[in-house]
């Protein structure tokens, strides 16, 4: 890996840089650091995520990522900008900010060209995953990211975005049983669904194309005696998947 | 850089001059991920040199006795020993695997003719024993010198056993296996002055141990929210005073320590001192926290001052005074306008570890490009060296770097957006004694000492 950024790049990297190193300091206003704050929490989120498909989650690099998210959105709430991302448009925003993540090294110039001015949820209705199809090729590659979102959105309706936090919190959590109680006791579905998006179950409601085989370990992790609502659905539709194949 | 390690250093404040000694590791480009030295750490006499690597091997390097024939020259470091510490587990339960990597070995105050290390992966702490055997014995009576049992019937005579001389060869073995008693990683060990007991630290837990006990230890820290969805801090560091056996420091992921007594009470969730620098508003940002979170903390030799290292500096704290540092070094402030970069590329994630001269005189650290600093506290003067290949004739000075932070590049200057940022320098340590330092460049180890006129 070596420079960070493309030779001819690096001037206007650096101002990317420093613009989002002014934080609160006076230049909130400005549409390039609102983009470039979005960028930041955008590159976040996505690196919450990854956390999840690691080995093992380092606790203290997803403890810092996290809360950088918070102060965004803290940010982003005294501005008033986060309001606008309404519980609907929040599962289908983040779909269309991953691509954002590539324009921070890109030149500022470059990026307004390209962003409308209003970028923020275009009106078009959030489905569950099955809605997504209509979504361009290229960024249905991270459907299942962005489904993660959706599923949560869709099911909780409230501040998605902050649930979604939590529940990764809750998945670490779920994840590192400290006594036999835990074991037993309820496991909270996110951490559920979460395992089955990330091996390809996209969604407890839809059929799952992933293989039969990574769907049923999805399933099986859960320890038995769950009292989980879509568990059974689960179990079903994963020994349908196997008898089938 | 005034000499004051400690040894035959001559007064007048001349300046150490760093010269390269020893490289040890493959050349290749292609380097594999299992060589990746992970810890480097000398023992109390600087006479033995330890490193763990990712694949869960140490290798134990041993200082030669110096050679009357030269006498200018100091001893070399070859391998003493080499054995497989920790291997891949698996955790069934989370589904999860756990890694062989070293993050930590510490030596134990040497008691008799073996040697003894603890070493810790994620979530087992092993207690090495390394013992040497040069003699061997001959003239058993039930059984042959090869090995095969003599019929008991053809022995007709009895004779005592002789020891004869063989090979030097040196063994390790495990003597205790600390399991089983961190849900979260471990991320320091720390002996404690009475030798005893010793401390391990994962993000959340610090529990405390005795070397003779396997089956027990005792939890002092517990900083776990009841409702993880409260976790905003965790421990990122842990150390035993070296001298005063109640006390010890934690460090957080918030750029704060915490100084515990365990007289006060069994678990010490209360610190007797917290120590804090006011974050300086001007310089907020999005990554403020990132760059404050404390990435190593070490007590120096004298007990009186603990140093800490953050993203962008190193820090000096007396321990009486836990408003502010009373020494502030910076390693690499130009990176503080690449912040954003380096947190995509997960680079500001990256954990520096920092270590005291024998003196306390210096402090040192290691940066990008295989860079690595030294902090001279008495001269306040500072310089910039590399680990590379190129600087490694035998005795070679090494001469001193200069990143380019903008505008003209002078000549031998490197600049900043040419760095790389895969070398990285996380772990480098400093003989207790002597003017000699062991850096780690991804999978070599750099032995460099200072020139002797």
């Amino acid at each position: 890996m070596g420079t960070m950024f493309a030779r001819g790049l690096k001037r206007k990297s650096a101002e990317d840089g420093e613009d989002v190193e002014g934080g609160l300091a006076g230049t909130q206003a400005t549409p390039s650091y609102s983009l470039q704050r979005q960028s930041l929490l955008d590159m976040s989120l996505v690196k919450l995520q990854l956390c999840h498909m690691l080995v093992e989650p380092n606790l203290c690099r997803s403890v810092l990522i996290a809360n950088t998210v918070r102060q965004i959105q803290e940010e982003m709430t005294q501005d008033g900008t986060w309001r606008v991302l309404a519980p609907q448009a929040a599962g289908r925003a983040p779909l269309d900010r991953l691509v954002s993540t590539e324009i921070l090294c890109r030149s500022v110039r470059e990026q307004e060209g390209e962003r409308p001015a209003a970028d923020v949820g275009d009106g078009r209705t959030p489905g569950l995953v099955p809605g997504l199809s209509a979504v361009p090729s290229a960024q249905a590659l991270r459907s299942p990211q962005s489904s993660l979102w959706e599923v949560d959105s869709s099911r909780e309706n409230r501040g998605g975005f902050q649930k979604s936090l939590d529940q990764i919190f809750e998945t670490l959590e779920s994840k590192t049983p400290g006594s036999v109680e835990e074991l037993f006791s309820d496991v909270d579905s996110s951490y559920y669904d979460l395992d089955a998006v990330l091996t390809g179950m996209v969604g407890s409601t839809q059929s799952g194309h992933g293989s039969g085989l990574q769907a049923f370990t999805a399933v099986a992790t859960p320890p038995p005696g769950s009292s989980c609502r879509s568990d059974l659905g689960e179990l079903d539709h994963a020994v349908e998947i196997l008898v089938e194949t | 850089m005034a000499g004051a390690g400690g040894g035959g250093c001559p007064a007048g404040g001349n300046d150490l001059q760093w010269c390269f000694s020893q490289v040890k590791g493959a050349i290749d480009e292609d380097v594999a991920e299992a060589d990746i030295i992970s810890t480097v750490e000398f023992n109390y006499s600087g006479d033995l040199l330890a490193t763990g690597d990712k694949g869960g091997r140490v290798v134990i390097f041993q200082r030669e006795q110096e050679n009357k024939g030269r006498p200018h020259s100091r001893g070399e470091y070859n391998v003493y020993s080499t054995f497989q510490s920790h291997e891949p587990e698996f955790d069934y339960l989370k589904s999860l695997e756990i890694e062989e990597k070293i993050n930590k070995i510490r030596w134990l105050p040497q008691q008799n003719a073996a040697h003894f290390l603890l070493s810790t992966n994620d979530k087992t702490i092993k207690l090495w024993k390394i013992s040497e055997r040069d003699k061997r014995a001959e003239g058993y009576n039930l059984k042959d010198e090869d090995g095969r049992l003599r019929d008991p019937f053809r022995i007709t005579a009895l004779r005592v056993p002789i020891l004869k001389p063989m090979d030097l060869m040196v063994e390790a073995s495990p003597r205790r296996i600390f399991a089983n008693a961190h849900t979260y990683h471990i991320n320091s060990i720390s002996v404690n002055s009475d030798h005893e007991t010793y401390l391990s630290a994962d993000d959340l837990r610090i529990n405390l141990w005795h070397l003779e006990i396997t089956d027990r230890s005792f939890n002092i820290v517990d900083i776990k929210p009841v409702n993880m969805e409260e976790l905003t801090e965790v421990i990122t560091a842990a150390e035993f005073h070296p001298h005063q056996c109640n006390v010890f420091v934690y460090s957080s992921s918030k750029g704060t320590i915490r100084l515990c007594d365990m007289r006060s009470s069994a678990l010490c969730d209360r610190h007797a001192k917290f120590f804090e620098e006011p974050e300086d508003p001007s310089s907020r940002s999005f990554f403020s926290e990132i760059i404050s979170s404390i990435s190593d903390v070490k007590f120096s030799h004298s007990g009186r001052y603990m140093m800490t290292r953050d993203y962008l500096s190193v820090k000096v704290w007396d321990l009486n005074m836990e408003s502010r540092p009373v020494e502030t070094h910076q390693v690499h402030e130009y990176l503080r306008s690449k912040l954003c970069s380096l947190y995509e590329n997960d680079c500001i994630f990256d954990k520096f570890e920092c270590c005291w001269s024998g003196s306390d005189s210096a402090i040192m650290t290691g940066s990008y490009n295989n860079f690595f600093r030294m902090f001279d506290r008495n001269t306040r003067r500072d310089v910039t060296l590399e680990a590379s290949r190129e600087n490694s004739k035998p005795r070679a000075s090494l001469k001193p770097r200069k990143v380019c932070t903008g505008g003209k590049r002078k000549k031998d200057e490197i600049s900043v957006d040419s760095l790389d940022f895969n070398k990285k320098i996380l772990h480098t340590a400093w003989h207790p004694a002597e003017n000699i330092i062991a850096v780690a460049a991804t999978n070599n180890l750099y032995i460099f000492q200072d020139k002797l006129n």
